[in-house]
């Protein structure tokens, strides 16, 4: 029944587009479904598909990875060490709010096409919700935990190794969630603007060669992909951290 | 005086930066073309807001981030609101939009531009339909989250739709509402850049653009600045308002 309502609105709404984009006749932006579903069904049996799909996903993943470790670093020295925090606060004030796309020219200018530009800029933007989020994680460690560390003489090492970095971590899988949407995002706006490789650069051909069922195809194909890769670390935050997990969700 | 003592170290701090920054420009440790000295990036932004038309550009961007942001607020907490103050919208809509909201705003681009051409009209399409989605998904929360006795109080006072609407549900949300009008605006500076870039439109995203096409490293940085203080006011800006709308909630 459940199933039954969430799949209701869809089915009416590709029913309509079917009839409407049949009644209005051929067009530059708009296609029937069914024709769209013909598209994707030959891209991806021609390659052309999973193979921008694969530049997207390195270049998003590349950029993650590299971002998020980053900014788990520095989360993780900015919340254990406040005096850090506190020289370092205007600095980032500073550079968080710049709109990860206004770092497109910069890397541009320094690196050319390809993939270490969309690395390089899905990188800066997945750095500040890892640091962020990373940050307020290790400020809300249990005292007591602290405590144990320190009765127990840890080297400051060990107690970042030992306690705090495994007590923040079911936080911080949630930052990384939000990265990895992030990165697929950036990734897309990057070959979209400038980049020519990957899917945004193939919603972009398409459309400019005038084939709207591929380039809506192309567009369902997107949104297809970040529905599974957030689906997957949903699921992932499930399994390796149960109810610590669902526990930080409700917060 | 702690407080500002601390800041002043944080000014300091951030100083220290912009100087290690000229010292590795002015010893051309990194080549001029792509990083300019700080003194060159002030310059440039002097005189491209005095004799040049970069104030232009800025009121561009700003004028097409606020266009975009303004329609989907309106529209996005109204639907939200409709959609969150009944379950059965909430259960037949509710998947759906929670499929839609992990795509891309980007990847629309090339739709709207089909549909509308390289137009203010394609910007302010794309910026709409991406900032839509954080304002209408923290609305439709806010409401159906609204704590259920007071729904019980408002029948036994017999309020109408509307009044428990306006008094009730609405001061609960609102939290939430300004909490996705403060996304969605971060989201429209973003898109409005990227439509800039693509479209050709009056704005900054066109100035960097095309001062890294012409390697004029100077002009980049400049507008990259321009870009992170719209950053900075704008969020400052939602933030001033946030803690006046919710002053009720600190008592």
């Amino acid at each position: 029944m459940k199933v039954f309502r969430a799949l209701l609105l869809p089915a009416l709404l590709i029913l309509l587009a079917e009839i409407g984009a049949r009644l209005s006749g051929p067009s530059d932006a708009i296609a029937p479904p069914s024709a769209i579903a013909v598209a994707l069904v030959g891209a991806l049996a021609d390659g052309s598909l999973l193979a921008d799909t694969r530049d997207t996903l390195v270049s998003a993943f590349g950029g993650l990875a590299l971002g998020a470790a980053l900014g788990f670093v520095l989360g993780l020295l900015l919340g254990a060490a406040p005096t850090l925090d506190k020289l370092f606060e205007l600095t980032i004030e500073v550079l968080r709010p710049i709109p990860s796309v206004a770092v497109i020219p910069v890397a541009l200018v320094a690196l050319g096409f390809g993939y270490r530009l969309e690395i390089s800029i899905v990188a800066f933007a997945c750095v500040w919700p890892l640091l962020v989020l990373t940050r307020a994680a290790v400020r809300s460690v249990e005292p007591r935990l602290i405590e144990v560390a320190r009765a127990l003489k840890l080297s400051p090492y060990d107690r970042i190794a030992k306690i705090v970095a495994p007590a923040s971590l079911p936080r911080v899988f949630v930052a990384f969630r939000l990265a990895a949407g992030v990165s697929l995002v950036v990734a897309v706006t990057v070959e979209i603007a400038v980049n020519p490789s990957g899917l945004g650069n193939g919603v972009m051909t398409a459309g400019q060669a005038l084939r709207p069922d591929l380039m809506l195809a192309y567009l369902v194909w997107i949104g297809l992909v970040g529905y599974a890769l957030n689906a997957s670390l949903v699921l992932a935050q499930a399994r390796l951290f149960g109810r610590a997990a669902q526990a930080e969700a409700a917060r | 005086m702690k407080a500002i003592a601390w800041r002043l170290a944080s000014v300091a701090v951030l100083a220290g930066l912009i100087g290690l920054w000229a010292l590795v420009a002015n010893y051309k440790l990194v080549s001029p073309v792509f990083l300019p000295t700080p003194a060159r990036a002030w310059t440039a932004l002097w005189n491209g807001l005095l004799h040049k038309d970069l104030a232009a550009k800025l009121m561009g961007t700003i004028g097409h981030m606020l266009g975009g942001w303004v329609v989907a607020s309106i529209v996005g907490v109204a639907l939200g609101a409709l959609i969150g103050s009944s379950k059965a919208a909430r259960e037949y809509i509710g998947p759906t939009l929670e499929f839609l909201r992990p795509l891309p705003a980007s990847a629309v681009i090339p739709v709207a531009i089909a549909l509308f051409g390289l137009s203010t009209k394609m910007a302010l399409g794309v910026i709409g339909f991406g900032a839509i989605w954080p304002m209408l998904l923290s609305t439709l929360h806010g409401f159906a989250a609204t704590e259920p006795r007071l729904g019980e109080v408002s029948q036994a006072l017999g309020l109408s739709w509307f009044s428990r609407i306006w008094k009730i549900s609405l001061p609960s949300a609102t939290p939430d509402i300004l909490a996705g009008l403060r996304l969605g605006l971060t989201v429209a500076l973003i898109l409005a850049v990227v439509c800039e870039m693509i479209g050709g439109l009056d704005g900054l995203g066109q100035y960097v653009l095309l001062a890294a096409r012409a390697y004029r490293s100077a002009d980049i940085f400049a507008g990259v600045i321009l870009l992170g203080l719209v950053g900075v006011v704008a969020n400052a800006a939602l933030s001033a308002i946030e803690a006046r709308a919710l002053r009720w909630r600190a008592r």
